[in-house]
């Protein structure tokens, strides 16, 4: 644990550094595209003086002044599979953003879609030895959490704390400054595998930059499209990207679950390529032009040519109608969804106070996604955009980029984690000069 | 399975990675700074001092440079023709064109004013000049020449002085200047216009004064054409004089044989006179004692 915590801290003091210099990158790495952002942070929210939440809820606090998007390769479900591929592709993406960014940018916050992640729920309690909750019983209490045995080739990426009870009350925001006796805690901890995380950070490393943090897709793709009362009441937020179909909970402004299904829009891509027997970039450019999950009377009378390049003229002329296009996406489609459903009901979703859907990401602009999704997953489902962020170019706003705004809203306003506490000194001298410390307090 | 090594270049968007470092190197503030400034001043550095280093390449330059002077200095713009003088005699002039030995025409960079200036300004007979070069190449001089008011008789003879007591212009002759008054005496060039205002005060007497002796730097002595000499006191001399010439008025003072009046004790003025007037008068007296 101590080697994590040194690790993450380490990426904090990064982005530290990084909104000192006032320009960061974020890149989202995707199984169909890698998004780069850069982000600028010299707006009026950062010389603001007084307490609350700011104009657009604090994100005009940043700027973005570049943003590139290049096809991804070499990525396969949200993980690298070919490095040099993938280092070449975020180089494209990165050296774009910077030409009309017209700025060097050294660090850079990266988001995993794949990698499996799974998630923890902690608890941990202490005994006060003052009546009052200081900042030091809080990083003591979160060092009390025994963690799971995740396995060894998994890695922590989120250790969030996302409760606090104090003696028999719970739900307690921040208990500092408030009095009680034993100070209980519960915390989101998230892992990934290690080995996605380490090849992810070679790539950005081989591109010469530096990583100041790493995010969930999951979660920061929750935290762009989903408004503030789903996030509080409770709502799952279903990120349906490429290669993955990330989902993540979230209830009191806290993310409580996350995981990914190993199914997204290059699935139904492949499919269509297959049922069709053309080649996928042909295939790709009929989902997207002609795609749906839905079929009316209508879809049968519209054909669709899907060409081909054989020489063969009965080949090249073939055509196909859009009832059958949806006939082949659809299934592909509804099974991923039931994926998640069932993710959702292992998570215990259904006892959430409020059961709010959102679907993100490039593959849920299907036409009729969310009829279908609303049958599947339940009556109150949604399509969500992610927030609007200043500078966000009009390309970049579309469902497809709400990992990256999420990964920029992250950069702007990290979730409390666990590493951002002092771990309470256990060893001995510390330990005696703090009781030496009271005692000169209490008698002088 | 893609092939690992690559055999046929591909159409690849991705820059280098060379490309990519070399853009971001360019995005570096410091060094773009140092690319714009830096290396172009370098190689102009470089360059003059590779250039400079050997004799010959200087020794043109400098060449170029003196010849490009020259060229500029002998346009004809610049050329001063004739030097003209305003504001003085002949005799002055004279000594002004002695003085400011330009031989025309010049360039007018080969001429410099302000030593010019210096050089008339330090002549006796001028009191301040100002030296310009007129469009069309003229020299033009104004002096403004010293006024002389008095002939000061020195070991060495006659000078004219001004007011201040400064020489203007030797006098071969007194007669020359006959309308001035004549000064002598250590200390009397401090303190001409005294001088002139008792000649001023002299009145009936100015047509006899023969000339001012300053004795010991502190008090004058006026001397009249018929040899007889009124000694004024240091302080209110004028009043002296006027009484003077009131006995002369009332008495005839002057008329009579006496050498010196002395008024320097203004309780009691003391005449002295001439050795065969004293005779008489003792003789009177020892006629009377008798």
């Amino acid at each position: 644990m101590k080697e994590l915590y040194e690790s993450q801290r380490a990426m904090r003091h990064m982005r530290k550094a990084a909104m000192q210099r006032g320009v960061i990158a974020i890149l989202d790495v995707g199984t169909s595209k890698i998004a780069c952002l850069i982000l600028r942070f010299d707006g009026a929210e950062r010389f603001r003086d007084s307490e609350g939440v700011g104009s657009m809820a604090g994100q005009s606090s940043f700027r973005v002044i570049g943003a590139a998007t290049t096809r991804s390769r070499g990525v396969a479900f949200g993980e690298v599979s070919a490095m040099p591929e993938t280092e070449r592709a975020i180089r494209t993406a990165v050296q774009a953003a910077q030409k009309m960014a017209n700025v060097r940018v050294d660090h850079v916050i990266a988001c995993l879609s794949g990698a499996r992640p799974r998630s923890y729920g902690l608890d941990g309690a202490v005994d006060l030895t003052e009546t009052m909750v200081s900042d030091a019983d809080i990083g003591r209490v979160l060092a009390a959490c025994d963690v799971p045995e995740y396995g060894a080739e998994r890695e922590v990426l989120h250790a969030q704390p996302i409760n606090f009870a104090l003696d028999h009350r719970s739900g307690l925001a921040d208990p500092r400054g408030q009095s009680g006796n034993r100070l209980t805690t519960d915390m989101h901890l998230l892992t990934v595998e290690a080995a996605a995380v380490r090849n992810l950070i070679h790539c950005i490393k081989r591109c010469d930059l530096d990583v100041a943090g790493l995010a969930s897709g999951a979660y920061v793709s929750g935290v762009s499209s989903l408004v503030e009362d789903e996030q509080e009441l409770g709502a799952a937020c279903i990120d349906m990207g490429g290669g993955t179909t990330s989902l993540s909970i979230f209830l009191k402004k806290h993310m409580i679950h996350a995981e990914t299904v190993r199914m997204g829009g290059d699935h139904v891509t492949g499919d269509i390529s297959m049922g069709l027997q053309i080649p996928m970039a042909t295939a790709e450019r009929i989902k997207t032009f002609y795609g749906g999950v839905i079929a009316t009377g209508m879809d049968d009378r519209e054909q669709i040519e899907i060409g081909g390049d054989t020489g063969d003229w009965e080949h090249d002329r073939r055509t196909v109608s859009r009832a059958e296009l949806i006939g082949i996406m659809r299934p592909r489609v509804e099974e991923t969804l039931e994926e998640v459903r069932l993710r959702l009901d292992a998570a215990g979703f259904e006892y959430l106070p409020s059961q709010q859907i959102v679907l993100t990401g490039g593959a849920s602009q299907i036409p009729g996604l969310d009829g279908l999704a609303s049958r599947i997953l339940g009556q109150q489902v949604r399509l969500g955009r992610p927030l609007r962020v200043q500078g966000l170019p009009q390309a970049a706003t579309g469902p497809a980029f709400s990992a990256s705004v999420g990964l920029a809203l992250f950069a702007a306003h990290p979730q409390d984690e666990w590493w951002d506490f002092e771990v309470p000194a256990d060893t001995y001298p510390a330990r005696s000069l703090r009781r030496a410390m009271k005692w000169f307090k209490d008698n002088w | 399975m893609r092939p690992l090594i690559r055999r046929a270049p591909i159409l690849d968007p991705a820059p280098s990675r060379w490309r990519y470092r070399v853009h971001r190197l360019m995005l570096t503030p410091l060094f773009r700074a140092f690319l714009k400034v830096g290396v172009p001043a370098f190689l102009i550095v470089f360059i003059a001092g590779a250039w400079l280093s050997s004799a010959e390449n200087r020794g043109r330059l400098t060449d170029g440079l003196a010849d490009l002077r020259a060229q500029i200095e002998q346009r004809p713009e610049f050329t001063v023709r004739l030097m003209a003088i305003d504001g003085a005699e002949d005799a002055l002039r004279e000594e002004i064109r002695a003085v400011l030995p330009y031989d025309f025409p010049l360039s007018s960079f080969d001429i410099d004013l302000e030593e010019a200036r210096a050089t008339v300004a330090a002549l006796n007979a001028v009191e301040s000049a100002t030296i310009r070069i007129r469009p069309g190449g003229i020299l033009q001089v104004d002096v403004t020449p010293r006024v002389p008011v008095a002939v000061w008789r020195g070991h060495d003879g006659l000078k004219l002085i001004d007011l201040d007591g400064r020489f203007v212009a030797p006098l071969p002759a007194r007669a020359e200047r006959a309308d001035l008054p004549l000064v002598a005496g250590d200390g009397a060039r401090d303190v001409v216009g005294e001088a002139l205002d008792l000649i001023a005060a002299a009145g009936p007497l100015q047509g006899d004064i023969r000339g001012l002796v300053r004795m010991g730097e502190r008090r004058w002595d006026i001397v009249l054409a018929s040899g007889q000499r009124l000694l004024l006191p240091e302080d209110r001399p004028r009043q002296a004089l006027e009484r003077i010439i009131a006995l002369d008025q009332a008495r005839d003072m002057l008329s009579r044989d006496v050498t010196v009046v002395d008024m320097r004790n203004a309780a009691r003025p003391v005449l002295r006179l001439t050795d065969s007037a004293a005779d008489g008068l003792r003789q009177v007296r020892g006629l009377e004692t008798q």
